[in-house]
């Protein structure tokens, strides 16, 4: 057991170092798709409620697509796909190759998922909030950029980030599906340290310990973030 | 306030349909771009199409398709078998026990399934001496009995967190009313509480299933030959996207087929607690 334990040391003999390297790819590739995916989910949502029948259908058409495939499937097709598109278009101009960036192409994948279900969220808090609440604050007087924001916004937000909380933690649980784009998140530093050392056991249970700690830590904030939405509210 | 001047109200144009509003105009384009994609992939498919190519790769992919059909169905079932146990131990009044249930759950729920897939068919390779002893090495050396396992643990922990909700959800008053006509506990889970917990778990527990569906796509990376699996060998011998396409038409037929299902299923099954309109 303690020559394991020595194994999830930092430099040259340990494996600690690789891992970090990874857990940190992992978390930014979350960071930095969570914004994507949140404001293409708002402006899903915003369509799905529209007046439009056309724009009711496209933003339907996407979010059924995209819900209903496998994330893993997404990825690849995302990856493929839109590298083929791009030099398509590309090679109408110019004879080079674009290479596709791995970490971009997994964020627009892992984004339009999300948003795809963040706009359902998001829906359903929009739905929640009584249309006197808007109402009202017109006929105070609000402009309807104060009415978006000091009235409806607040509203959205503890109405929603239940929802949203749930899928962030689903994001961070996807980021591992990257690693079959051979982009060096955890999930693949932890398949090239099994590799090296045959310890495939003890380097699993210590990645899906690193997740669950990932997961444990965003409960704490996402705990405080709900409290702060839901001051004022009586319980 | 001043008085309306009403000359200087604009006249209603002649109707000539609907305005172009830019939620209209952002709508047509997009589905104008959908159609545009829609065509290119149509093409590539009419294109390129090769009845020999089809013939040798639609089988394998349909037998694929049969593969995943299979495991998610046993792991569905077999996790709920285990997964009702569990839901009850999850409120058991021993503390050991209840905590156990807790781990498990939240482990199940707080890892990605690949690192868990990873975690079970590696992992039993490392201990096949172990597991050569126990007799269980027949069961772990098959990728898709690993994948079996996982999928199972995994949808069980889904599935009891589900059932642990509804369950607690059924109003504190039925427990009460049946106490009160002298039902004992096994009569009163049976005929009073479950079948109000089933009612609300029904919605959830489609979601559950659709996720598995998708899930379970994971499996092709423990070398398992499931519709993913066999897309992935088809495109890695072939290198034409289309296959990808094939496999997202299926994916998306079986979950959009079973969500309606499903949605028809929960209709008839609440008929009765729907208020009459009007």
């Amino acid at each position: 057991m303690e020559e394991l334990i020595g194994l999830l040391a930092w430099g040259k003999d340990g494996w600690g170092d690789e891992l970090a390297t990874g857990a940190w790819l992992t978390i930014r590739l979350a960071l930095a798709t969570l914004p994507f995916g949140l404001f293409l989910g708002f402006l899903l949502a915003l369509a799905r409620r529209s007046d439009e029948p056309e724009l009711v259908a496209a933003a339907n058409v996407f979010v059924t697509v995209f819900r209903g495939l496998p994330e893993l499937l997404t990825i690849l097709i995302i990856y493929i796909g839109l590298d083929l598109l791009i030099n398509e278009v590309v090679q109408l101009f110019s004879d080079e190759r674009w290479e596709l960036s791995k970490f971009v192409s997994g964020m627009v994948a892992l984004g339009i998922v999300n948003a795809s279900f963040s706009s359902e969220v998001i829906l359903g808090a929009m739905k929640a909030i009584p249309a006197g609440q808007v109402e009202a604050a017109r006929a105070m007087g609000l402009s309807r950029f104060y009415t978006w924001l000091f009235v409806v916004l607040p509203q959205l937000i503890r109405h929603a980030l239940p929802g949203l909380g749930n899928l962030w933690l689903l994001l961070l649980k996807e980021t591992a599906l990257i690693s079959v784009i051979a982009l060096d998140d955890l999930m693949r530093q932890t398949n090239i340290v099994v590799g090296a050392t045959k310890e495939p056991f003890f380097f699993y249970a210590v990645t899906c310990f690193i997740y669950l700690f990932f997961a444990l830590a965003s409960s704490v904030v996402l705990g405080g973030a709900e409290r702060w939405a839901n001051r004022g509210q009586e319980r | 306030m001043s008085t309306v001047d009403i000359t200087a109200v604009e006249k209603p144009k002649a109707a000539s349909g609907r305005p172009w509003t830019t939620g209209r105009i952002v709508g047509i384009g997009m589905l104008a771009l959908y159609a545009l994609i829609a065509y290119f992939l149509i093409r590539m498919i009419v294109v390129n199409y090769d009845p020999e190519f089809v013939g040798r790769y639609l089988p394998r992919m349909l037998g694929g398709l049969w593969i995943t059909i299979q495991l998610c169905t046993s792991a569905i079932v077999l996790g709920a078998i285990i997964a009702f146990p569990m839901a009850l131990a999850r409120t058991h009044s021993n503390q050991v026990i209840r905590g156990a249930a807790y781990g498990y759950v939240y482990f199940f729920r707080g890892t990605p399934l690949i690192a868990q897939a990873f975690l079970v068919y590696y992992g039993a390779g490392q201990f096949r001496p172990v597991l050569q002893d126990w007799g269980l090495w027949w069961f772990f050396r098959d990728a898709y009995n690993c994948a079996l396992f996982t999928f199972t643990l995994n949808t069980a922990a889904y599935q009891a967190e589900i059932l642990r909700g509804a369950i607690a959800n059924v109003h504190k008053g039925q427990w009460e009313g049946a106490h009160a006509l002298g039902l004992g506990k096994v009569v009163t889970y049976v005929k009073v509480i479950l079948p109000q917990a089933f009612i609300t778990a029904l919605r959830p527990f489609g979601n559950e299933i659709i996720f598995m569906i998708k899930g379970s796509a994971v499996a092709s990376i423990i070398t398992v030959f499931d519709l993913m699996g066999e897309t992935k060998l088809a495109y890695s011998r072939s290198y034409d996207f289309q296959v990808y396409l094939w496999a997202a038409i299926m994916y998306l037929a079986i979950v959009e087929s079973l969500r309606r299902c499903w949605d028809k299923l929960e209709a008839r099954l609440t008929r009765h607690l729907k208020r009459i309109e009007e």
